[in-house]
């Protein structure tokens, strides 16, 4: 009973905090600075909130699927409220940063802009590079799974490129493919094809000898051992790479465009409206960017689920 | 027999290089005669294969400078200017490196913080991992010039906004490893430890410390590596004045090609002499706890 007014008493003060936000005039700290203790109360209220949800996490583990996801969810909430709350407040100037409300209304009115920027970085150059890029690395770590001294060979040029930054070479690619697309997807190529291609190698080798004699003994044939041997042990490494790629890829395009670029692309978009002081409008490529990227990330993820739900790092997952 | 395991060892690999420079060659050849001939038929210019062969290595400004060319803007750049100079390649290495190493040790600092917090604290791990690993999918590249405008409204200008950026990229492996390394100690051993009543601080500073020093370091070895990425991508749109960045896009701004393959291979060289450091102070220090673990 106690917990519930206490729970009841959290939620009213984050209530009063976003009334605060949307109803007061802007630059409302600066009138009457005590009003920051109640963005200061919300905070413990949220983080009070956080800490009733993880414990109901753990002592109903039937729900947990449904609390789970809510406890990120709130922080992030409690962080944009925050933002607003202090840009408002305290009346800063929108170049410098603007509120997450404005970011969202500069989303809204420039859908069109912004969908073009999306189909000629992302449609265009990510999806080519990193299909091009991980297919090349996979091809490769096949060939070099039978050569070892294709392996000797390319294992340490495969770790010395993973210490050195690749993006270096767009603007030699933009020279050499032009301003379009294909320059960018070209750098993407670079970069993601020895994460692949040393993940896939160490997949590939990480097999087991005994599964290979056991097809061996049922008289498979060389590509149904690699399918339904090889393939799926080293499908968890494969994926580590797929998924570091992706966020790679998205890196390498828009640092290429800042080399040169037609006027569109999200990369260009970023140049040209920090050069304008548009900030509310860079900040809406970047949240374009951030849902782009996770969303890919996390269509990678879900594959991985569906297609390793037998390897143990994923059964594991269901007794906690 | 020890000898002849170095050269099997090192076969591969040099005759791999040698195939890679020859293939640099061919296209040099290829790339910069084509462009010659173009040149030459434009102004209505006979000419001959031979005039080509001889003239495609030393083009002014060639599409692809061959390995000696680079070799000797390299060399020119390092040795035979003077290290003040803003045409010495070291000048401008000192500036990347600077904000690397900045950004380097905050973002591990950042990430050990993140790590010990997550590891103590459910409340903690339920509402910061997913945003740790979401963090990553935004392209750094992105927030680079907010970070310097921000930064620079707030008067703080020069190797800070950089290294904030490094440090935004070189966080996050620090965070994975260290959780994971914090999580790795031996259950015996966490059980002995709790029947000794030890406090929390003792079992992080008597145990999870230690069990978490082989995946540190292997994270650190990203993570420096990250940093000189973030270090040199910040310095595109910053407009910053000096680093190995700037140098990249004042090369590609005036057709300097040769210009934009020595900095490339210097930050190469950065890149692997930073991890080959860190690799250095692994062995180092996992020597003294009885060896390398494979972690």
């Amino acid at each position: 009973m106690l917990n519930y007014f206490a729970s009841s008493l959290h939620l009213g003060l984050i209530a009063l905090q976003l009334v605060l936000v949307t109803s007061a005039e802007a630059g409302f700290y600066q009138r009457s600075p005590s009003l920051i203790l109640l963005l200061l109360m919300s905070f413990y209220a949220v983080a009070a909130l956080l800490n009733q949800l993880t414990q109901l996490c753990s002592s109903q583990p039937n729900q947990a699927r449904y609390i789970k996801p809510l406890i990120p969810t709130i922080f992030a909430f409690m962080l944009i409220l925050a933002w607003q709350s202090i840009v408002e407040g305290y009346a800063i100037s929108p170049v410098l940063l603007p509120a997450p409300s404005s970011i969202f209304d500069a989303l809204i009115n420039n859908l069109p802009i912004l969908w073009a920027d999306f189909r000629q970085t992302y449609l265009k150059a990510v999806l080519a590079g990193y299909l091009l890029g991980c297919a090349s690395g996979f091809l490769m770590a096949q060939w070099a799974v039978k050569s070892a001294f294709l392996r000797q060979g390319l294992v340490p040029l495969g770790n010395f490129m993973s210490a050195i930054p690749i993006v270096g070479i767009a603007p030699i690619m933009v020279m050499w493919f032009g301003f379009d697309w294909q320059s960018k997807a070209a750098v993407i190529v670079v970069m993601t094809f020895f994460p692949m291609f040393i993940n896939t190698l160490t997949g590939l080798q990480s097999t087991d000898a005994l599964h290979k004699d056991l097809m061996h003994t049922y008289a498979a044939s060389k590509s149904q051992t690699f399918f339904k041997s090889q393939l799926p042990q080293a499908l968890p490494f494969i994926f580590n790479a797929l998924k570091l790629n992706s966020t790679l890829a998205l890196i390498g395009a828009i640092v290429a465009e800042f080399f040169g670029t037609p006027i569109v692309g999200m990369g260009f978009r970023i140049s040209t409206e920090v050069g304008r002081m548009n900030m509310d409008m860079v900040w809406a490529t970047i949240v374009v960017a951030a849902v782009a990227g996770s969303l890919s990330y996390g269509a990678l993820a879900l594959l991985e689920k569906s297609l390793l739900f037998w390897h143990p790092s994923f059964r594991g997952n269901n007794k906690h | 027999m020890n000898s002849n395991s170095t050269v099997r060892k090192w076969l591969p690999l040099v005759s791999l290089i040698v195939i890679i420079i020859a293939i640099w060659y061919l296209a040099a050849l290829i790339m910069n005669g084509n462009q010659l001939i173009q040149n030459l038929e434009r102004k209505k210019q006979d000419w001959t294969y031979s005039q080509i062969l001889s003239q495609a290595y030393q083009v002014k400004r060639p599409m692809l400078p061959a390995p000696h060319q680079v070799a000797l803007e390299l060399k020119k750049s390092v040795f035979d200017t003077s290290v003040n100079s803003k045409r010495s390649l070291v000048f401008h290495s000192v500036i990347t490196l600077n904000s690397t190493l900045l950004g380097f040790v905050f973002g591990s600092m950042l990430g050990m913080l993140i790590a010990i917090g997550i590891v103590h604290n459910k409340t903690l791990e339920a509402s910061l991992m997913p945003w740790v690993i979401a963090s990553q999918t935004i392209p750094i590249l992105a927030i680079a010039p907010i970070i310097v405008v921000v930064l620079g409204a707030l008067n703080i200008t020069g190797v800070v906004p950089k290294a904030v950026i490094s440090m935004y990229l070189s966080f996050f492996p620090v965070t994975i490893g260290m959780v994971k390394g914090l999580r790795a100690s031996d259950t015996l051993h966490v059980e002995l430890m709790h029947t000794y009543n030890a406090s929390v601080l003792q079992t992080f500073w008597k145990l999870r410390w230690y069990s978490a020093q082989p995946y540190l370091f292997a994270s650190l070895k990203v993570a420096i590596a990250a940093a000189l990425v973030g270090a040199i991508v910040a310095e595109l749109p910053t407009g910053a004045q000096g680093g190995l960045g700037s140098r990249l896009l004042s090369g590609s701004y005036y057709g300097q090609t040769q210009q934009i393959w020595a900095a490339l291979l210097m930050a190469a060289l950065l890149g692997s002499i930073l991890v080959w450091l860190v690799g250095l102070a692994e062995t180092a220090l996992l020597k003294r706890r009885g060896g390398l673990t494979n972690a």
